[in-house]
């Protein structure tokens, strides 16, 4: 490819990488028959990855946020991991028992309030000295939103736009306040500046917010926003409003060309090639040689991947039990069940496309000579997202994304709890910095100074608050809402 | 509680909890505190505060969670989350239990349910939920709800705890099996759905975390909050008790718990008070009166204001009649200092407060048993019911 040493003209490679973990909680990817894998809920677990990462000079933790219990064939899933805590409470825990490390919060748009997200955010920036951010996510189905007073309200066509309205209106809340609007002392007049707080107004399809924000800007102006939608929408939403995308894209190739498709987009957005950081969702399985790595892995493979998962994951695309057939002999010979029911919610493929693939699958299978397992493990082995090698090889390939400005760095899911990062941060942290792709030290003591992101330009003002004013302000709000939407569908 | 002092004696079962808010909870606490106004929103006047409350011996500490201040106003101080500051304190402390108010109107019941068991796993089981109802007009906004007013408070809230109860005990105790043989971390059988309906909203369930270490977190309601048959179907586990002076508590906790159904085990009662202490050679009432000249202090509490020997007497009074107390100081690292100093150890020598106890639970402290999952009988698993 043409472009793979150079992303894009206008983007400069720093040079550099940052990592990032991201402590699951639900998924299959945390191996827990082990002796070694410790509790996915209690908080010494918490304590323990986020105090390793920040000794690995770690720029972010990451947690999940969850909304409903999976569900298999109509009940709660059995077989993997599940049972996170909510991740602004932990966070806000881990901010007391960590200094340096961003605590980044997985939050959706479409079952929170902005004014009450955005007020808890700001909290935890400020309780952690600036290092807050929100991972932005949408979701749109009526299966999550039997746990909220709203119910499934959202359409999926409108998510990007519902949500867009909302991080707007969560950064003008996070900006209404002047910087140094709070007393400098007791002995000043007022708590705060008098008409240094803008109250904020929206007035939109989904939602209505008439908001004084409650607390001043952190040491970083405000939390960090990641963002990880892939579809074109997507993206064109990371490019306008996020500083980090959570990506999908780890393969040098394909990480190269995502970065020239964002640089792109940032560019059209109005907003700088350097703007918008690129850290991939990777996993990565090390060993002081090759060989061992190897050996590792396929052990590691083992552990996620065992009979019943083998048969689960395709109950999820047959949509029906699947437990009479042996996971050493051949796929399934029935066809899937072809409607989507509210039992199969949260289930990989539905309608008529499930039988096509089941067929499809089937034929693969057979001409590989694939058994159940065999083939499952095959369609599930993190190939994409995987880094298996010792420690200077994989420091070594590392170092090419460094030079190339694919990434700006990993965010590393860990397979084993608590313990899942000591490798990385013993072996592989060393091996980086010696190449000197790695920080050596925190750069700031904020998360925003630590990614190497500018600081943010201030959110369109909303009205000022006057002293001893109640419901009275009007014109001003009304407007700013009205080009507040008007902003949203012109970019929809 | 299954017992009360004022029946039963002998004391030494009371405990005492703390108001933590900002620089104190008179509103111009700020122009006297030594913290300075914005390090009031920091991690380390918070670290500070929870740890000199542990350390003076307080059982709990409380967060309040005032809602929206009037932005006009001059001594309108900025807020931080309350249940943030909680699971802030989580690690920090060993003994004290951690209690945020938490509004019940305009909050995700999955929300508050799952965020106050975290709050649980953070403090090792040191959690408490004082629950609130907002009023206010300028909450309802924020959200963009219709205010909410009169019975339907009532409603809310205890719709609200019924929620949170009901998830909390849908991962019975043992739901994590981790059973390698058959390939299943959970249990399916051991989770259950909810299947809450009140006549505003429903939530499905289950949790998407297993039980709290307590099993249920000690519920703190403002007495004449819930609906009797709430209290008495057990949705409250204490209630905090409010009257205009103090020579009136005694016969407000007297009336409180007279009004509760007899027999059995009814909630704890609390005592709210205010306090404002002679220090530093300056006296309380002229202290309270700079303050004042500020911004007057409303509240619907009794206030002390006085010597701390006079304090101490009022307490040993108050507490033959309340399980425990919460004191609201008018300035938090004075009048902290206060009570810390003079009031805690001669309440203590008096033998009048329950021991605190590093990794103690909340519940341990109120006495209350760890209950089992109301669904642990339940023989067939949810899926089944469907």
């Amino acid at each position: 490819m043409s472009h793979s040493t150079h992303p894009a003209a206008e983007f400069t490679p720093s040079g550099q990488l940052q990592l990032g973990v991201f402590f699951q909680g639900v998924n299959s990817g945390t191996v827990w028959k082990t002796a070694e894998s410790g509790s996915q809920t209690d908080f010494e677990s918490f304590r323990r990855v986020a105090q390793t990462a920040e000794r690995g000079l770690f720029a972010a933790f990451f947690l999940g946020e969850g909304l409903r219990l999976r569900e298999h064939l109509g009940r709660p899933h059995a077989l993997d991991v599940a049972g996170r805590p909510d991740a602004q409470t932990a966070l806000a825990a881990l901010a007391a028992v960590t200094t340096r490390i961003g605590l980044v919060a997985t939050q959706n748009t479409t079952y929170n309030d902005p004014a009450d997200l955005a007020h808890r955010l700001s909290t935890l920036d400020l309780l952690s000295g600036g290092r807050a951010a929100w991972n932005i996510v949408t979701t749109d189905n009526a299966w999550t939103g039997a746990n909220f007073r709203r119910g499934g309200y959202l359409d999926h066509a409108d998510r990007y736009t519902h949500a867009e309205a909302f991080v707007e209106t969560a950064k003008r809340i996070w900006d209404a306040w002047e910087d140094g609007a709070v007393a400098g002392s007791a002995s000043a007049e007022r708590w705060s500046a008098e008409g240094a707080v803008r109250r904020v107004r929206h007035t939109g399809r989904h939602y209505t917010v008439d908001v004084t924000p409650r607390l001043p800007r952190s040491a970083q102006y405000r939390p960090v926003l990641f963002q990880a939608g892939d579809s074109p929408e997507g993206r064109d939403f990371a490019a306008r409003q996020a500083d980090v995308i959570f990506s999908a894209h780890p393969q040098l190739d394909d990480a190269l060309e995502f970065r020239r498709d964002i640089v792109e987009r940032t560019l059209r957005a109005g907003r700088g090639a350097q703007d918008v950081k690129i850290m991939p969702a990777s996993e990565f399985i090390l060993a002081a040689t090759p060989r061992e790595a190897l050996e590792k892995k396929a052990w590691v493979r083992s552990l996620q991947i065992g009979p019943q998962q083998a048969i689960a994951y395709l109950e999820q695309f047959w949509g029906r039990e699947l437990q009479g057939y042996d996971p050493d002999g051949p796929l399934p010979d029935i066809d899937p069940v072809v409607e989507e029911t509210s039992e199969t919610r949260g289930s990989g493929f539905h309608g008529a496309k499930a039988r096509q693939l089941a067929d499809q699958w089937r034929a693969e299978a057979k001409e590989k000579g694939l058994s159940i397992c065999q083939f499952v493990s095959a369609k599930t082995s993190r190939g994409d997202s995987t880094f298996t090698g010792s420690y200077t090889e994989v420091a070594d390939r590392l170092s090419e994304y460094a030079r190339t400005g694919a990434v700006d760095g990993f965010n590393i899911s860990p397979w084993l709890i608590p313990s899942g990062l000591d490798d990385i941060v013993n072996h592989l942290v060393p091996e980086l910095q010696e190449r000197g792709v790695y920080p050596t030290e925190y750069a700031g003591s904020t998360l925003r100074e630590n990614l190497g992101l500018a600081t943010p330009v201030r959110a369109n003002p909303g009205v000022a608050v006057e002293a001893g004013a109640g419901a009275g302000i009007e014109a001003a709000g009304a407007g700013g809402a009205g080009a507040d939407a008007g902003s949203v569908t012109a970019r929809a | 509680m299954s017992t009360h002092p004022a029946q039963d004696g002998p004391l030494g079962h009371g405990i005492l909890l703390l108001e933590l808010d900002g620089a104190g909870s008179h509103p111009a606490a700020w122009r006297v505190s030594r913290t300075a106004p914005a390090a009031v929103l920091g991690p380390e006047h918070l670290r500070g505060a929870v740890l000199a409350a542990e350390s003076a011996g307080f059982h709990a500490v409380t967060f309040s969670d005032p809602g929206l201040p009037d932005p006009g106003h001059p001594d309108a101080a900025a807020r931080l989350n309350a249940l943030q500051r909680a699971a802030f304190a989580g690690p920090v402390t060993r003994s004290l239990a951690l209690i945020p108010e938490v509004d019940t109107v305009y909050t995700e019941p999955f929300h508050i349910a799952t965020q106050l068991a975290s709050l649980d796993y953070v403090s090792g089981g040191r959690a408490g939920w004082l629950v609130a109802a907002s009023p206010s007009a300028a909450d309802a906004a924020a959200v963009g709800r219709d205010t909410v007013r009169g019975d339907r408070l009532s409603r809310e809230a205890a719709d609200s705890i019924e929620v949170s109860r009901r998830l909390w005990d849908s991962w019975e105790d043992d739901a994590v099996i981790r059973d390698v043989p058959t390939g299943r971390y959970l249990d399916v059988d051991k989770l259950h759905y909810i299947d809450a309906e009140n006549s505003s909203y429903s939530v499905k369930g289950p949790s998407i975390i297993p039980r709290p270490p307590q099993g249920q977190l000690p519920v703190l309601a403002p007495a004449g909050l819930l609906p009797p048959e709430a209290i008495a179907a057990g949705a409250a586990d204490a209630l905090l008790v409010s009257a205009p002076t103090p020579e009136l508590l005694a016969a407000e906790l007297a009336a409180t718990r007279a009004g509760l159904a007899a027999g059995g085990n009814g909630p704890a009662l609390i005592a709210e008070l205010d306090v404002v202490l002679d220090s530093r050679g300056q006296a309380a009432a002229e202290r309270l009166a700079g303050l004042n000249g500020h911004t007057a202090w409303q509240s619907p509490r009794a206030r002390f204001i006085g010597s701390a020997a006079g304090l101490t007497e009022l307490l040993t009074e108050v507490l033959a009649w309340a399980d425990g107390v919460r004191l609201h100081p008018a300035v938090l690292d004075t009048d902290l200092e206060e009570l810390t100093q003079l009031v805690l150890p001669e309440l203590r020598r008096r033998g009048l407060l329950a021991p605190t106890i590093p990794d103690a639970t909340f519940r341990d402290q109120l006495g209350l048993a760890r209950p089992a999952s109301r669904y642990a009988a339940a023989p067939s698993a949810p899926g089944a019911e469907n």
